[in-house]
């Protein structure tokens, strides 16, 4: 196989989209550690965001119909160490969060209620840009991602987790 | 998870009663079995946020629980995947605790457990992310953030349900007492944690008290609750299979399906 093929398989996997905020891609999120071609396999390597997240089989899967659809059979491997952290995530990963409407992770995780009731974390509204906002819940409709509100615009909003 | 399965039968509290595969299966029975009982709070939690909350919970714990039971089906090498020892083994062969199967109270006992076994998990997590097994040190350490912010959330909501209206702090009270005769039986040493320990894959669950109680401690405090009193009663045995009457309702609904179709798929 000629390194210009394996170069556009690469670049298919890579941008993947995630199935469950497609506006990123698994390599902007950061979840790609590695792609090798061997002998008409392609193995690519992936770290989990969580533990139980659900979308693992859902880009499993599309990773083997993507390299299907190039006439060559993928193995999919998932590494779990070094664990996956939102540090991972590309600065375009990011900025396609945002203007998705959820919050980029912010690098600082919430505050511990011993300490302080609610957080104190400074995460701006993606709608208005304000950072006048509060948390509502640590959990939302994804394992990933926090509910928060803003106070200025009034928009709800969710908050991609920092771990 | 995977459906296709091949009917292992018994044999497994005999071979491991002991060993590195024991010690996992109690790790991932903990988490497996509390990974039901949390999902039976989706659209029974007092709001909304609270559904979403606790099944994520569960979600994570689920993951965890995946991860170390495939663990267990390489090292005993007998070709029993996740799946398999998910579904196809008796109560007997379950080694978790009996807090977590202990059956679903209010919200203020959901809490009570949550606290004392996140706070456990996370003493726990800690400490294996050094495991001389290489993949239960990476489960740990992935396992280790998750458990952060499910100790946070139960932190968080044993606080403010403490500190908060006369019947919030009497029922939030009444949640520590419920849980309070299940709490010792997480630092119970049984012989597969001792060898476990001894190996370097696994850490005495007794070395882990003082941290997880400190935790509880400081939230509680904070609370404006008080810890029981060592019940006259507790809970003991369930890392060697002797579980309570709730365990056989818990995994009749856990396991029927997955019983009644082998091998299907979809």
């Amino acid at each position: 196989m000629t390194t210009l093929t394996s170069d556009v398989i690469e670049r298919a996997i890579r941008d993947i989209p995630d199935p469950e905020i497609p506006v990123i891609s698994i390599d902007d999120l950061g979840i790609v550690r590695g792609i090798a071609v061997e002998e008409g396999t392609v193995h690519v390597t992936i770290t989990p965001t969580y533990s139980g997240c659900p979308a693992i089989q859902a880009i499993t899967d599309q990773i083997v119909w993507t390299v299907g659809r190039h006439g060559l059979e993928a193995q999919v491997h998932t590494q779990l160490s070094p664990a996956w952290t939102t540090d991972w995530m590309s600065e375009e990963g990011r900025e396609s969060l945002r203007r998705f409407g959820i919050a980029p992770p912010t690098g600082t995780r919430p505050v511990g209620p011993v300490t302080v009731p609610l957080s104190v974390r400074r995460v701006a509204c993606p709608t208005c840009g304000s950072s006048d906002t509060e948390e509502l819940s640590r959990f939302g409709s994804t394992a990933c991602k926090a509910l928060r509100r803003c106070r200025a615009c009034r928009e709800p909003f969710e908050e991609f987790k920092t771990i | 998870m995977t459906s296709d399965a091949s009917p292992a039968v018994g044999g497994l509290a005999r071979d491991a009663a002991s060993g590195p595969t024991a010690y996992l299966l109690g790790l991932a029975d903990d988490a497996l079995v509390y990974a039901q009982r949390l999902g039976e709070w989706m659209t029974r939690a007092p709001q909304i946020e609270e559904d979403v909350a606790l099944g994520n919970i569960g979600l994570d714990l689920l993951g965890q629980a995946r991860a170390l039971l495939t663990r267990v089906g390489e090292l005993e090498g007998a070709g029993r995947d996740e799946d398999d020892l998910a579904y196809l083994r008796d109560e007997r062969e379950f080694r978790n605790v009996h807090l977590v199967e202990r059956p679903r109270g209010d919200f203020g006992q959901e809490m009570a457990r949550m606290l004392w076994f996140s706070s456990y998990q996370h003493a726990l997590y800690s400490a294996l992310t050094d495991s001389a097994d290489d993949v239960l040190a990476a489960v740990a350490a992935k396992a280790l953030k998750e458990v952060d912010y499910h100790r946070d959330h139960a932190s968080h909501w044993v606080i403010r349900l403490g500190d908060g209206t006369e019947v919030s702090h009497d029922r939030m009270q009444a949640g520590l007492e419920a849980v309070a005769p299940y709490v010792a039986e997480l630092g119970d040493d049984d012989a597969a944690s001792v060898a476990a320990d001894k190996d370097g894959v696994g850490i005495l669950p007794s070395s882990l008290v003082e941290a997880t109680r400190r935790h509880v401690e400081a939230v509680v405090g904070q609370a404006t609750l008080q810890l029981p009193e060592q019940p006259r009663w507790r809970s003991r045995g369930g890392r060697e299979g002797i579980h309570s009457e709730a365990m056989g309702y818990l995994l009749a609904e856990m396991q029927h399906i997955h019983r009644s179709h082998p091998g299907a798929t979809w």
